[in-house]
Formats: structure tokens, sequence, C-alpha cells
């Protein structure tokens, strides 16, 4: 990833935040899938949804930046992001297109991101309207945090 | 094809072939004249020989090379195989597969050299027979290890177990793909698309079949490896044991296979070492010398039955429940109303072992719980069969499949979850009047199943889940996890079906409560109940252990004198106790029903009426109104003396204990008997008659003329003296206990006991013992001592009988001899 070549990414809307990340790591996208809760389960695990006989986990990009909840009407599409350990929704407000962007226009994550998106963000690409920050999927996916965000005691 | 892949292939190749090699060794053994056998053990050493030499394993291939030697020798017929040259190969075997081993985790061959294998190997091909006697013998059998081979075994073709679980899920998602089509087709009237839907049908679930089928393997696989063992272990405890296999060719699903492997092994090792007898003793009990250990497997009810039967000594139950006694894992009072098949099914607790010497074998107090555990995790049974000097049977049941489970779909705050049938017990649904028959103690609530408490968690509480809307029904799913029950109350239960469970992901791990999710028939993600998670989560399992252990402790330090006590809190009496044995049951009613008939306040109850009592007007006169009455629902303690039924109004219920009651305080409060420190508390033991004469003094008419005793209850079985105490109690006697004749005289010391009550079996010298002891007292000699009557015969022919024991000390009519009391047999 970080390779001095140029990489496609896959990019993102979440409230009004552009997003990219790295096509390769891209299973699919997908419409809004009817999903099943998971009582107890961390706030940020929306649901189950079946992809062609698989589970997977969808969790709402959402929570997972600290940001407001979706509005209710608004549906949210899926993006599915590979693993090693299979396959992982996130659940994000619009998709864009894939993007190829040179190394050149690459800085680090600003300051001024909120804290939640400032772990998650490995930099930011300065494109000509707006700036696009790149997921590191990886930690998007960290499940120990995600577990231990969970308020003790909470059900 | 690069050298890694070859080693691969070796290797899987190698250990394929000394599983079999094993059994065919042994074979060899019962039959030395086969030379199709000798044939086939030859070859297989002599392609190990042939593969390592191109390889490069020098030391495998000089041990393979003489191997072969040696059997060359006995194909030919120049020497005759004996037990001796056996134990030679055998041993051959074993370095092969060490190095191997080796080889496969380092890929070097291994540090050792095996020169005195070698030269052995070589002895036995140079000299004959007879001259081998003054070789060393070989190093002492050590039972065969259950080594973790490479996964491997006997098939036709190798398949990457992830495809075969690939062609599984695609074949989930054919089935539902085919459940939608028909679906569809339903809704269309169109015969040519009905018939080819129908053939879709049909050739889904034949896939569907069939690829189960490529994941199941026979479970001759694992008892390939038991001859070896049987052989090895019978020879370390010097018994002869034959092991007979029948119905090998079952099959079961390949994790199954994997999880029974260390089971059984275990199971049949417990069998040559506890289970065959020596030889001397079954030559004493008239057995053939040759112990049989058979193992049996078969298809019954969708389910694999697995049984280990031996010819041996059998499970002595008395010695089972003396030893289970000895390590504290039951009280004894369990062991007295324990029968005889759940008796012998303790030899499954952690930390038991009847063996009466620890061997090498086995004996360490690990390992049948083990066992239980495994086969559990699995969602299978284990139980015991057997009799004295006959045998024993042990039985697993053992699902088919992990993949595909029968499942109870029951739905709760609007979703849709699945029960594994193989925990479900029964299903209990309470309409009318019967919905709220689910009580709490102290905060939990319960249900009493056939006169057990059964505790209960509410699905929709432990997942925090929205309630559905109160009605009338309840349905309560009755679970077992581990060895113990409880309810799962939940909204509605749907149907059961075959379910194929999906791992959660990894982002999921930490939910203990889901085993995992399944793919519902119209497409959607239902999750798995994992029903240990669920109990342990509730509370409702932890509280229960944490409880059992506690009481055993507390019974242990205290030695004997615990009484089952119900607390509760009434108006200004923080806490009050009341025998457990008194109480009938705990109701609640809604205020609504509260009627006043005759001046006092009353309820219908159980086609009569049940008066009720308020605490603080009898303890309290003139206190002001009982604050228990404004409660809604009303609390109530039911308490009957068999012939009348009161209800005592109650603020809330506190808790349950089994206690030794430690200090006991007199006192002269009219419906106290006193108090005592109860968990660390001080708590006022209500005085039950006194409040009964209070409210409704006709009842106790008949026994006006009776007097309050002081009763010394001398009786070895606590559970006895339990029951007993009650009785007496509910009589108006105080009562002391004594387990034994030397603490029945310690207590008798300054206290005026009016009579004794002894057992019949008190230890040391029964009923006899205590009255001579006693008549030696002069002090002490002028007590009546009435002996109580056997425990033989009903709970409640018991029961009558000290009833009239109790009201004869209360007329000092004590002349009635013991054996005329009705219940003695």
């Amino acid at each position: 990833m970080s390779t001095v070549q140029t990489t496609q990414y896959a990019t993102f809307v979440v409230e009004d935040l552009f997003f990219g990340i790295d096509v390769l790591r891209v299973q699919e996208v997908l419409r809004y899938q009817e999903m099943t809760r998971i009582p107890l389960a961390p706030r940020v695990a929306e649901g189950l949804i079946n992809l062609r006989g698989q589970i997977v986990a969808a969790l709402d990009m959402r929570r997972r930046l600290g940001l407001p909840p979706r509005n209710v009407e608004r549906l949210p599409m899926n993006l599915v992001v590979r693993t090693e350990e299979g396959p992982v929704s996130l659940l994000v407000d619009e998709i864009g297109d894939v993007l190829q962007l040179e190394p050149a226009d690459f800085e680090p994550a600003p300051d001024n991101l909120t804290p939640s998106a400032r772990e998650l963000v490995r930099g930011v690409y300065k494109l000509k309207d707006r700036l696009l920050l790149v997921l590191d999927p990886d930690r998007t996916l960290e499940v120990n945090e995600l577990l231990e965000a969970r308020p003790a005691g909470s059900n | 094809m690069s050298e890694q892949d070859v080693l691969r292939e070796f290797l899987l190749e190698s250990n394929e072939n000394l599983n079999r090699l094993d059994s065919e060794i042994l074979e060899l053994e019962q039959r030395p004249a086969d030379k199709e056998l000798l044939a086939s053990v030859f070859r297989t050493i002599h392609t190990i020989k042939g593969t390592c030499g191109f390889l490069g394993f020098p030391l495998l291939e000089r041990i393979a090379h003489h191997a072969e030697n040696l059997l060359s020798l006995l194909r030919s017929g120049e020497k005759r195989l004996s037990p001796r040259l056996v134990a030679v190969i055998l041993e051959c075997v074993d370095a092969i597969r060490k190095i191997l081993g080796h080889l496969e985790a380092t890929q070097k061959e291994g540090p050792d050299e095996y020169a005195a294998l070698l030269d052995r190997l070589r002895a036995a091909v140079e000299y004959p027979e007879d001259a081998l006697e003054f070789l060393p013998p070989p190093a002492e059998a050590v039972p065969a290890e259950i080594e973790k081979t490479s996964a491997v075994s006997e098939s036709a073709i190798r398949v990457d177990v992830g495809l075969l679980d690939k062609l599984m899920n695609l074949v989930g998602e054919l089935v539902l793909a085919r459940n939608q089509v028909l679906q569809f087709t339903t809704q269309k009237e169109d015969g040519a698309l009905a018939a080819t839907a129908q053939r879709l049908n049909l050739i889904t679930s034949e896939l569907q079949e069939n690829v189960m089928k490529t994941r199941m393997q026979p479970i001759g696989v694992v008892w390939n490896k038991l001859p070896r063992l049987v052989r090895d272990t019978a020879n370390a405890c010097g018994k002869l044991v034959r092991l007979d296999m029948d119905g090998a060719g079952t099959e079961l699903d390949k994790t199954i296979i994997e999880a029974i492997k260390d089971p059984l092994t275990h199971l049949v090792r417990n069998c040559c070492d506890h289970g065959i007898e020596g030889q001397e003793e079954r030559a004493r009990a008239g057995k053939p010398p040759n112990g049989v250990i058979s193992l049996k497997a078969y298809h019954e009810g969708g389910q694999v039955n697995i049984e280990v039967a031996d010819d041996g000594a059998g499970v002595d139950v008395a010695r089972v429940k003396l030893k289970a006694l000895e390590k504290g894992l039951i009280r004894p009072e369990q062991a007295e109303r324990m029968s005889e098949h759940e008796a012998r099914n303790l030899i499954f607790l952690p930390g038991f072992s009847t063996a009466r010497t620890v061997t090498n074998v086995s004996g360490r107090g690990v390992g049948l719980d083990v066992v239980r555990c495994n086969v559990e995790r699995i969602g299978g049974t284990v139980d015991v069969f057997s009799t004295q000097g006959k045998g024993t049977v042990i039985r697993l049941k053992i699902p088919l499949t992990l993949a595909i489970i029968p499942g109870l779909v029951a739905v709760s705050g609007g979703e849709r979850f699945l029960i594994p049938q193989a925990s479900l017990l029964e299903l209990i649904r309470l309409d009318g009047d019967c919905a709220g028959r689910i009580e709490r103690v102290h905060g939990t609530p319960v249900y009493r199943r056939r006169g057990h408490l059964l505790p209960v968690a509410f699905l929709n509480q432990v997942l925090g889940l929205e309630r559905a809307a109160q009605d009338d029904v309840v349905n309560i799913v009755v679970l077992q996890a581990e060895d113990r029950q409880f309810g799962l109350v939940v909204d509605g239960i749907k149907d059961t079906q075959e379910i194929v469970v999906k791992p959660l992901g990894k982002q999921l791990k930490g939910l203990t409560v889901y085993s995992g999710a399944t793919i519902m028939g119209d497409g959607r993600v239902a999750l798995i109940l994992d029903v240990l998670g669920i109990g342990e989560r509730s509370g409702v399992l932890t509280n229960r252990g944490a409880q059992d252990r506690t009481a055993t402790q507390t019974l242990a330090a205290a030695g004997s004198d615990n009484q089952r006590m119900l607390l509760f809190r009434a108006g200004s009496f923080s806490r009050l106790a009341v025998p457990l044995s008194l109480v009938a049951r705990l109701e609640e009613f809604p205020q609504t029903q509260v009627e006043r008939a005759g001046g006092r306040h009353v309820v219908q109850y159980r086609d009569g009426i049940l008066t009720l009592v308020s605490l603080a007007s009898v303890l309290e006169p003139g206190s002001p109104a009982d604050t228990a009455l404004t409660n809604d629902p009303v609390q109530v303690i039911v308490v009957a003396d068999g012939q009348h039924s009161l209800g005592i109004l109650v603020d809330q219920i506190l808790d349950i204990v089994d206690e030794a009651v430690a200090v006991r305080q007199s006192t002269n409060r009219l419906g106290l008997l006193g108090s005592a420190v109860v968990s660390k508390e001080v708590t006022d033991f209500l005085d039950l008659r006194a409040v009964m004469e209070a409210v409704a003094p006709e009842w106790l008419g008949h026994q006006a003329a009776n007097r309050a005793a002081i009763v010394l209850l001398a009786e070895g079985s606590t559970f006895l003296r339990g029951l007993i105490r009650g009785e007496l109690e509910m009589a108006g006697h105080r009562v002391l206990e004594a387990c034994d004749a030397t603490e029945a005289i310690n207590r008798m010391e300054g206290v005026p006991v009016t009579a004794v009550l002894a057992g019949s079996n008190l230890p040391p010298d029964g009923y006899g013992g205590l009255q001579n002891a006693l008549k030696q007292r002069p002090n002490l000699a002028q007590i009546p001592v009435v002996e109580l009557p056997a425990s033989a015969g009903s709970r409640e022919s018991m029961l009558a009988s000290i009833a009239q024991l109790a009201s004869a000390v209360a007329t000092r009519d004590l002349a009635v001899p013991a054996g005329s009391v009705e219940g003695k047999e």
C-alpha cells in the first residue's frame, strides 16, 4: 500500500466526508440488504446479512466514525471488504467512482479531523475540488477496539 | 512439484500406511501363517524404505531396511513370528512414526539414533529365536500415545476440506434459491414450470445429501489405533484383553470424528485399566482369563451411538457414592436420594477416580469428566450402564454432523433465534391461570416443574430486547447445559428445522450468547443461541453453581446442623425465617383478589379459601395496618400442616439458604421462636404454631392440652433430620439436633430435654447404644428415648408417623412403643 506507484481507490461518502479505500481490498458493492440485528453486539455491528450463503457482519461507518446516525429514510449501501477471516460489510451513505491517484497528491491526515476519524485515516489526497481521506481497512475492522468501545455493563 | 510438496506427499502416504500397519501386525499375531497379510506388511515397509532412500533420510531408511530384512525371513518361512518379534516390529513402526513426526515439524529426522532398536533388529535377523532370550528385552512397553498424526486417513482421493466447505456453502445457497423458485411457482399456473421446479427440487435435495456425505468418514479411522492401544495398555497392567469391533464402517462427519478421537481412546484405556479385572480376580469370578472390550457403532434416530463395553467387574455403586462423598463432590443427603443410574454417572464428575491405586495409565482423577465435556461440546451425550460383576457399557450418542443440526425456532422481541435440539429437554406452555406460575425467590424467577424448582431466564431480558405485549401465554423452553437445567422464556415457539451452522465473524467472537448463525428459508439470517452462554449471562447457571459450592463448603465445615430456610421481610421485621420444609408454595395474588370474610383477609385459592395472615397483627398487635396488603401483587407464603393451609402476607421474599444455624437466642415474644445468625445477619425465626394459634385457634383445638417440649433429635442422616425437625417444630417443639451418640449426650448437658428421638442406625452403635449410654448417666436415665421409625416406606407415611410421635411427645405419652408406629417396616 505504500508503493510509489499510483493506486486505485474505491470511493464512498459518509456524512460529508469523502473516503477512499484500496480497490484491491473491496470485494463488491451492494445495495441495502435486509439485516438481522445482533442483540448484545457492539453498537457498531449493525447486523448480519446473507451474502450468497455466507453470513457477513455489517459495520455502520457512521457509528465507527462517531458521526450522528443516518436519516432513517436513507438506506445505507454495503461496501464489502475482504479480510483474512472472510468478508465484512461497511455501511456507507453513498458509493462513488473508482479513482486513480498520484502519490504526489498525498499528505498525512490533517489534525482537525475528529479523533475517531483520525485513527482510521492513513492520509489525504488533495483532489481538485475536495479532499479524499484514505481509510485503513484493518484498523476500521479492529475487533478489540470495537468490543471495548461498548460501555461496560450495557446490554 | 516443489521439494516441500514431495515431502508432504511422502508424509501423507506413510502416515496412512503406518496406521494400517499397526492393525495388520496385530492381526498377524493372531494368524501368523497368513501369507497375504505378511506380504502386505512387507510391502508397506518396503515402500517406506524405497521412498526415504530416494528422499535422503538415512536413519529412516536404515530402520525400514532392517525391518524389511526381518519380514522377508518371516515371509519366506525361515523364521516364525513370535510375540518377541512382534514387539520388535511394532517398536520399528513406532520409531518410524516418531521420525515422521520430526520430519513434519522440523524437516529433520530428529536426534534419536535408535541404536538399541537397530541392534535388536539385527539380532532378530541373525540369531535363532531362542538365542534372543539373552538379548536385552524390548524397552518396557509404553502405551502408544494418542499422537497427533497429520490429518490423513484412508480415502480414494484427497480433497481439501476447505473445498468441501465451499461446496457445502454453495449447496446451501442453492437450497435457498430452490425454495424461492418453489414459492414463485405456486403463484403461477404453469404446468411446465411446476414440473421443472419439482425436478430442481429433487436434484437439489439429492445434491445436498451427497455433498454432506463427502464430509463423512467411517469411524474405523479412529478405531484403527485402538487395538494397539489395548494391547499395550493390557500388557502394562498385566491383563489379557481382546478388542472386538463392530460397525467400523459407520460414518460420521469429519469434524466429529476428530472430536471423538480422544474421548474414545480414553474410554478404551479406562476399560483396560479399571473395567477388566486382573487374571486372578477373573478366575475367582469364574470368568475366562481373557477380558473382552467391544466397540460398537450404529445409527439410531439420526444419531450415531457408540458403545464401549467391557466384561469386567462393573461399576460398584456403593463405592462410587462413597468416593464421591469422600471427595466432597456430593452431599450426604444427595447420596441417599440418588438412584443407581444417577450414582453411576457420578464417575463423570471432575475430580473423580475410583481406582484404588494410581497407575501409570489412569486413576489420577482426570479423564472421564474430560470425555463427557468433549462429547457434550459437539452436542453428544454420555451414559453409563453396568451390572455389577458382569461388565460396563458406556454409550456415547453423537450427532451425525456438526454442520447441519436440528434446531428449534423461537421468537423473542420480534427476532427469530435457533436453539440447538441437543440442548432441548422439553417445552412448557402455560396459559390462562397458569401463566402467573413463574414465581420469584430472591428476585430470581423460578418455575415449579414436577415439584422441583427450575431457575428461569427471560430471553428478552438476557438479550436486552423489548418485551412483547404481555399476553396470557408463557412459553418455557427447558434447556440442559452441562449437567444443569434451566428454563428460557421466549415470546413464541415456531417449528424445528435442520439448520446449517455458520460461524460468526471475528468481529462478533466475543459474544458468548451465540454459537453461530444460520440462513433461514426466506434467505434472512437468524442467530443460534449458545445455551451455556445464555445460562451464564442470565446468571441462572453461575448462581446455582456458586450456591451449590458454598453449600457444600459450609456443610463440610459445620458438619451437620444444616437447615433449609426461607428468608423474608414483613412489616418492621426485616429478616424473618421459616423452615423451608413447612412452606408449601410461594404465591402472588393481584390485590383485587383479596377479599374479606369472617373478619379475615382471604383469597380464593385452588377451589378453596385461603386465609391470609398479617404478621404485623400477630407480632405487633396494635400496629398500623399491614404494609404487605398494599403491595400489588400481594406476596404470600403458603404453609400447610396437611389439613389446613394458611397464607402469610409478606413484603418480600429474600432468599432460600441452606445453613447451619449458629446461635439460637430464645425470646418471649409471641409468634417468634427466637433469633439466630443466618448468612451473617440476625434473623428472627417465626413460630408458625403461635401464628396459627393467634389466627385460627380452632385448628389447633385438638392439641390444646399439649405442651411444647424440648426434643433431642439424634439421627445420622442430615436429610432425615431436616425432615423430622420440620415436623416436630410444626407441632411446637424446640428441637436440638445431634448426628451421633456422643454429640447427643453433650447436647443434653444442662438442658431440660423432654424426650430423645433416636434413629435406629444412629452412629456408632444404633438406637440401643444411645439408650444404654443414657441409662448409665443418672441425670439422664429418666429421659424417655424413642426409636425413630425406619426410613423405609414413603415420605408420606414417614411424615405421618413422625407427626404421631410429635403429638405423643406433646402429651408426654411416650409409652407408645416405636414398633407400633405406622410406617415402620
